[in-house]
């Protein structure tokens, strides 16, 4: 059977199309109840582990399937394997919340195991049609995640808002595409490439254009401003552990294929698109920061903090130096880690009454749950960039990227927008450990405290581990090349 | 003219006479047709009340899943003609493709069913 | 070639005014009506491109599928059309100006440099002349095209759960047929032979039982 082991790159994905197949069908015939959700949810938790297990069985090679539709190299498997994590690490710390709001369902953990399945396609994308299908996957279970809680008017007014949005950012990106392929002849990044060589892309106008619509489309999906405004309703109305999940592993998703579309598809046109990547990542860091000052959600402003942390990931991408994309690739690792972190404590705010979000809600909390406000004040002290956090090694290779690749000015811009930053990141510790006390909140349950003080550990220690993440992260920048 | 396009001609010919037809419907009455309006007449009846509001009322959500399942079946068969206009030339490839996205839409098929989505109540 | 082109120019034109039409149509149902000949032309354009598969597609699907989930869609919002109607009124000046001025950048940049320069140096595959267009998509979707196939398939899958998910709702309370119960039934579990003496009566069980519970 020599065709079919020749589909082994694609052996993860399989096993995640199957498995999800495979739980739907459990769920279906199974009675339901909350009990046979979480089995379900339980399973999928099980099914990631294992596909990241298998990923990280396999050799270090590139591996192009479909006439270079699918590539399997050390970057795709990187982000592959941050994905499952997230996703893994969400699910572990939904279970509680969704029973409390009685939306325990087993379609959940389904179709974020669907979502996962098309995110690992986008990141593993080199063909132009297979990344719009992996982000239609993505992005569809998404939208239906964010409208879960369908009886919350709130709920479906996110799920609506997303869908809208997402569907003209997609209607921008196929435009794009169609622009590109129409110039190039061809949907390939490889052949693109070929064709977008050195200054092609000042005289023809028609491919500029389209890559222009498909960075627009692309910055709609990582949310950098101008095209954010749907990303702080979205995260303020869908539930919580689908708010966690939106904010983690498609983010990370989306900003890995785009570093792949415009590393190995214009590697030949950085100067035009480095020119909209350096506007993008310098409003975002600066909306991102001035807009949170004034949030007393603490979804809100979770919101608006992973607009200004995109902003900063693109730092390292205008660079356009292969130390640039290193320092993406480990910036998205370690956001990763905080954002997971930061939403197992906004799912552990809860009273007898139900889930609170106020950031007003945490005065007092060192009183009743030490271990929460000690891991919540390092996973603030780490989001502001403060040594020997993890955040702060984060932002400081981005930065440096940008020095080394002579971005000035841009680089001065992330250090004062992390300043502002700083400003209400500090004001969260600050009510927390000064404010008059409130109602304490409920105990923190198993899988949430898990993430939690996991996160926390991993973000203090980042010194002692951080080679592991830098390490595959090194390797993966080294792959993106022909 | 080439050849593909000349086969379409029946159609365009018989869409054109369509057409004509129709505007000859559509213009007559007007010029042929005894028209003597009164306000009584052309007013709205409804059993000697005047109408109370407007007739258009909100439809079941119930229609919109049915035709959404309908859409999806219906783009799943749009992808058979393709397969099997080309049949005679496919190799085991595209005859096991076809066979797993099938078996992908009966997964989906046998969760519909088993969630009593196609039971009207 | 001159045949060809007046069609072009009669779908294009329709096509366009149809759209128009979509847009501002003050009857909602009109507007989904006129998007009907909006994709009726697009897919005679489409059969002049030679498309034909793709032609057929679009009268299949979007005529006969989704503009019928158009009009549930309409019907189902229960929207003062008059008011938001207003609001475009109130706004248009200023979505023209922004339209405007994005075209007349368009014109003048293209005007400068020129669109057509550097088309597709490599060149797609031409239209194979000897098979029929849905054969010649046929030999290509299934086996080169397999992986695109079968995340179609995923996509499918996806809308199918979430479209359950979201509108799916059972009323509490309604007794289902339950075909399996009925083909079990015989004799023995229908019915009861009961011998009825003269001059009393048969009181069913179900009675004695609520009368036994009172």
């Amino acid at each position: 059977m020599s065709t079919l082991s020749s589909y082994a790159p694609l052996l993860p994905e399989t096993i995640m199309a199957l498995g999800a197949m495979a739980l739907l069908m459990l769920g279906a015939f199974e009675k339901e109840s909350d009990f046979s959700a979480e089995t379900v949810g339980w399973l999928a938790i099980v099914l990631m582990a294992a596909v990241i297990l298998v990923i990280a069985e396999e050799g270090p090679e590139r591996i192009a399937l479909f006439d270079g539709a699918f590539v399997s190299d050390a970057f795709s498997r990187f982000a592959k394997i941050l994905i499952l994590a997230g996703s893994a690490a969400t699910l572990l710390m939904s279970f509680g919340y969704l029973k409390r709001v009685r939306i325990m369902k087993f379609e959940l953990p389904v179709l974020v195991l669907l979502s996962a399945v098309g995110m690992m396609m986008l990141v593993s994308a080199a063909d132009l049609i297979a990344l719009y299908l992996g982000l239609e996957l993505m992005s569809l279970a998404l939208y239906v995640l964010a409208a879960f809680r369908r009886d919350e008017v709130r709920s479906s007014e996110s799920g609506l808002k997303y869908f809208v949005l997402g569907a003209l950012s997609s209607g921008m990106l196929l435009y794009g595409m169609s622009l590109i392929y129409g110039f190039t002849g061809s949907t390939s990044f490889e052949v693109i490439s070929g064709v977008a060589k050195d200054g092609v892309l000042g005289t023809n106008i028609g491919l500029m254009v389209g890559l222009v619509f498909l960075l627009v489309g692309l910055a709609f999906k990582v949310s950098a401003v101008p095209f954010h405004m749907w990303t702080p309703d979205v995260y303020d109305g869908a539930p919580s552990p689908v708010t966690a999940f939106f904010a983690a592993a498609p983010k990370l998703a989306a900003m890995a294929v785009l570093v792949r579309v415009l590393w190995t598809a214009f590697p030949g046109a950085v100067q035009q698109w480095q020119q909209i990547v350096i506007f993008l990542s310098i409003a975002s860091m600066l909306l991102g920061s001035f807009a949170a000052i004034g949030q007393e959600s603490i979804k809100r402003l979770l919101a608006y903090s992973s607009i200004a942390n995109i902003g900063f990931a693109l730092v390292g991408l205008s660079a356009a130096t292969e130390e640039g994309v290193w320092s993406v690739l480990v910036y998205l690792g370690i956001y990763l880690v905080m954002t997971l972190g930061a939403f197992a404590c906004v799912l552990a705010m809860r009273r007898e009454t139900g889930p609170v979000e106020m950031i007003g809600d945490l005065a007092g909390l060192p009183d009743r749950h030490l271990g929460m406000a000690t891991a919540f004040a390092a996973l603030m002290f780490s989001l502001a960039g403060i040594p020997p956090l993890a955040g702060f090694f984060a932002k400081l290779y981005v930065f440096k990227a940008a020095i080394d690749a002579g971005l000035y000015a841009l680089a001065i811009v992330g250090v004062l927008a992390s300043v502002v930053g700083a400003y209400y990141y500090l004001r969260v510790i600050k009510v927390m450990f000064f404010d008059e006390a409130k109602d304490p909140l409920s105990e923190v349950e198993g899988g949430v405290g898990l993430v939690m003080g996991l996160s926390t550990a991993l973000l203090l220690l980042y010194v002692v581990f951080g080679s592991y993440l830098e390490g595959p992260a090194l390797a993966a920048a080294k792959s993106l090349k022909f | 003219m080439n050849l593909l396009l000349e086969q379409y001609l029946p159609l365009a010919i018989f869409l054109g006479v369509a057409l004509a037809f129709v505007a000859v419907l559509l213009v007559a009455p007007f010029l042929v047709a005894v028209s003597n309006p009164d306000p009584e007449k052309v007013s709205a009846y409804e059993c000697g009340f005047n109408a109370f509001d407007d007739a258009r009322m909100k439809f079941d959500v119930r229609f919109y899943l049915v035709s959404i399942l309908f859409i999806i079946f219906d783009l799943e068969v749009a992808f058979l003609f393709p397969w099997a206009a080309a049949f005679g030339t496919m190799s085991d490839l595209g005859f096991w493709a076809m066979m797993i996205f099938l078996a992908v839409l009966t997964i989906g098929f046998i969760y519909e069913w088993r969630k009593g989505a196609l039971e009207w109540d | 070639m001159e045949l060809t082109a007046a069609f072009f120019y009669l779908f294009a034109i329709l096509m366009i005014a149809s759209a128009t039409t979509v847009i501002v149509a003050k009857n909602p149902v009109h507007a989904v009506l006129f998007l009907i000949v909006t994709f009726f032309n697009a897919a005679g354009l489409f059969v002049l491109l030679g498309a034909e598969f793709i032609a057929m597609l679009l009268v299949i699907v979007y005529v006969g599928a989704v503009a019928v989930l158009f009009l549930f869609v309409v019907m189902m919002l229960d929207v003062d059309f008059a008011e938001l109607k207003a609001g475009f009124i109130r706004n248009a000046p200023v979505g023209l100006l922004v339209g405007g001025v994005v075209l007349a950048e368009l014109v003048a940049l293209f005007v400068a440099k020129g669109f057509g320069l550097g088309m597709a140096k490599v060149t797609a595959a031409a239209i194979p002349q000897d098979i029929s267009n849905t054969e010649a998509l046929g030999r290509l979707i299934y086996t080169r095209y397999v992986y695109f196939f079968e995340a179609a398939g995923l996509v499918l899958l996806v809308a199918m759960i979430g479209a359950i998910v979201l509108t799916l709702k059972h009323k509490p309370n309604v007794r289902r047929q339950s075909i399996s119960a009925q083909v079990n039934r015989h004799p023995a579990t229908a019915m009861a032979v009961v011998k009825v003496k003269s001059g009393e009566a048969i009181v069913p069980d179900a009675v004695t039982k609520r009368e036994a519970a009172e």
